[in-house]
């Protein structure tokens, strides 16, 4: 029993992770229908950011935040800006492998610049353990948990509840019918990658932290975890992008934890696939009807 | 008078041919050693310590008074850390520059590129840390004239075993190894074996792939498998560091035991700081904390001659230098056949990696030494017998 309680805490601890990547994905999808297969490597690079602004600029854990998500919303409107506005009009698969160049010159560009080495972060948030019951759970877990669940709620209400959020949702619906009803497509579009990049980076310096260790490729796997976690709630659905999370992250730690850790990513894709057999528009996604 | 005038022609020739022939041979007062390692690329890391270590020995040598009385001359390449340039390298070598021996490549895949090239032309070519199994023979038969300096990785998992076994006094191991390199199955499989051999049990194995940083759930799964007194890591730091401070932070407080992998000036901030680097050993070809004089002058000499402290491979590229000295100062004469059947030959060599003969495979057969990690710092060093 004790084992069981202490791999579901491991399983969270990993799920809020995905989770926390899976938010931004989930909310560029939910918005402009672009997977951004790059959104892994904005994880990446906000990892970057904060282990530049955390041993170079010495500041504090939660200035080196703010800093890192504030400077890498600017990088995704950059990005946003230069690779897919042009492609707006262009087909889908035009910018799906925009998006996947994106990643690959992000990959490219960090390992240019920092090396390819890794690089270990220093431990700037105190780790302390708690037993509770044989059960040991750390403060950085909880740091993960709790910011990804606020992250959740914070992005729930800004797309549910203010006036760019409904901008957003009108953008969502229908582009063309947005700009006559006087909504700046281009402002609402590039908000999204703002807000989306700076989640990736939040994820990117916790993650940063918890693991200690900062690579260019560090964005490639979680990333298309995260995507998993999205496609499994039901992608563009934000609280489908944390129960994705949370299911992704628990089923790998108990296949790891009652069978192997070879068989955790051939388990959760078949998971997947039986998942979107029964249901295609994933958990908490609604069947909608093709119009023809 | 046109015949005439090609036959003087020709004799002139022969005549000037024959002279600079012996005039070679007279003046050939230096004795010639090619370096084929790698100074740029991605592995110039390897070569370049390799590169000092084997001038530092070279200049010792000479300093001396030389091999057989003669000087001995390095001729060094680079290989840029490719294979088609290890190859065309060790061809000019030793068809071009005539050297009596190669010493080279600072990586097995360069070093298996030329391997072909020294048995062809016969001459003896020796890597100071191509660990590969491959590197000296194809699987079934070992290359004549290709040696190595260092011990092979799988190796490393007998003597750690050993050590385990009867420098620590454990006897129920938990083994952990990443599926995705040989480097950490063939360890892991090896240490099995051994530890079983001296009377252990491995309690419990995981397997995980390279591309994983959370073990938690495989740490819990140990945990709950049952007892065990010492855990082996058949991995490199970058893992290894991980998987520590995830152990530590989930209680687990036994001894852990891994390979030269470990050996990282990043593993004490992977294992999440000095505090978790208690209780851990790992094995390495050479250790600054040797008693041994020879060791102590080498780490002099090398600091003064370059200013940064010496590697595991400046020490091996040092080694391979003596060795070959060793063998063609027993083969009496500058030839490479002769010198290959010495080196061949070689028993229990003093080196300053320990002590060294060469067995049916042209592997080493020497100690391995392990370092204790005290707060993260290398406090001591144990010589362990395969």
């Amino acid at each position: 029993m004790q084992e069981f309680l202490q791999q579901l805490v491991n399983g969270l601890s990993i799920g809020s992770i995905y989770a926390l990547i899976a938010l931004g994905y989930t909310m560029v999808y939910g918005i402009i229908k672009l997977i951004n297969f790059a959104h892994g490597d904005m994880y990446m690079i906000g990892a970057y950011i904060g282990l530049v602004s955390v041993t170079v600029f010495k500041l504090p854990f939660f200035l080196a935040l703010i800093s890192t998500m504030v400077f890498t919303a600017l990088i995704g409107i950059l990005i946003e800006r230069i690779a897919y506005k042009p492609l707006r009009k262009s087909t889908r698969v035009a910018a799906l492998i925009t998006a996947i160049g994106v990643s690959f010159f992000l990959q490219n560009i960090v390992s240019r610049i920092m090396g390819a080495k890794i690089y270990t972060f220093p431990s700037v948030l105190n780790n302390e353990l708690y037993v509770v019951g044989g059960i040991r759970i750390n403060s950085q877990q909880l740091v993960i948990f709790v910011t990804s669940i606020a992250l959740m709620f914070l992005l729930q209400l800004i797309v549910q509840k203010t006036k760019i959020g409904r901008a957003m949702r009108s953008v969502a619906v229908d582009q063309d019918a947005a700009r006559l009803m006087g909504v700046n497509v281009d402002h609402v579009i590039t908000l999204t990658f703002a807000i989306g990049s700076s989640l990736a980076a939040a994820a990117g310096i916790l993650v940063g932290i918890y693991y200690n260790t900062v690579n260019p490729l560090m964005g490639f796997a979680p990333g298309l975890k995260a995507f998993v976690a999205a496609v499994f709630g039901g992608i563009g659905i934000i609280p489908g992008a944390m129960i994705g999370g949370f299911s992704i992250g628990l089923i790998e730690t108990f296949v790891s934890g009652y069978g192997s850790t070879l068989y955790k990513d051939a388990v959760v894709y078949i998971i997947l696939i039986l998942i979107l057999i029964v249901k295609p528009s994933g958990l908490l996604g609604k069947n909608k009807k093709e119009k023809v | 008078m046109k015949r005439i005038l090609a036959l003087t022609a020709t004799i002139v020739l022969l005549v000037s041919g024959l002279t600079a022939c012996a005039a070679t041979a007279e003046e050939a007062e230096t004795i010639k050693i090619g370096l084929n390692v790698e100074l740029t690329g991605e592995a110039a890391v390897y070569g370049t310590p390799e590169k000092l270590a084997a001038e530092l020995a070279v200049k010792e040598i000479n300093a001396a008074g030389g091999v057989l009385g003669k000087q001995i001359e390095l001729v060094i390449y680079d290989t840029k850390t490719d294979t088609a340039e290890s190859t065309s390298n060790a061809t000019k070598l030793m068809t071009e520059d005539g050297v009596v021996a190669v010493i080279g490549a600072a990586i097995s895949g360069t070093t298996m590129a030329a391997a072909p090239v020294a048995n062809q032309y016969q001459v003896p070519m020796i890597t100071p840390s191509g660990s590969n199994a491959l590197v000296t023979n194809d699987g079934s038969a070992v290359y004549p004239f290709v040696y190595r300096a260092c011990f092979i990785d799988p190796f490393q998992g007998l003597v750690l075993a050993n050590f385990a076994a009867d420098n620590l006094g454990k006897t129920k191991a938990v083994v952990l190894g990443s599926s995705s390199s040989d480097y950490a199955k063939d360890l892991a499989a090896i240490f099995s074996e051994q530890f079983a051999v001296k009377g252990g049990t491995v309690v419990a194995t995981e397997y995980y792939t390279d591309a994983d940083t959370d073990f938690s759930a495989i740490l819990t799964k140990v945990q709950a498998a049952g007892e065990f007194d010492v855990i082996f890591v058949a991995d490199y730091a970058v893992r290894a560091g991980l998987i520590i401070k995830q152990a530590r932070e989930a209680g687990i407080v036994v001894p852990f035991v891994g390979p030269d992998g470990f050996e990282s000036p990043d593993l004490v901030e992977l294992a999440g700081g000095a505090a978790n680097l208690n209780d851990v050993y790992f094995s390495t070809h050479f250790s600054a904390l040797s008693e041994d004089q020879k060791v102590q002058d080498f780490i002099a000499n090398y600091t003064t001659e370059t200013g940064e402290a010496p590697s595991a491979l400046s020490a091996l590229a040092y080694d391979t230098v003596y060795m070959l000295k060793a063998a063609i100062e027993a083969a009496g004469e500058v030839d490479p056949v002769k010198v290959n059947t010495a080196l061949e030959a070689l028993k229990d060599f003093p080196g300053i990696t320990g002590t060294i003969s060469f067995d049916e495979w042209h592997n080493p057969v020497k100690s391995a030494i392990v370092v204790q990690l005290v707060d993260g710092v290398q406090a001591a060093a144990t010589v362990v017998n395969p």
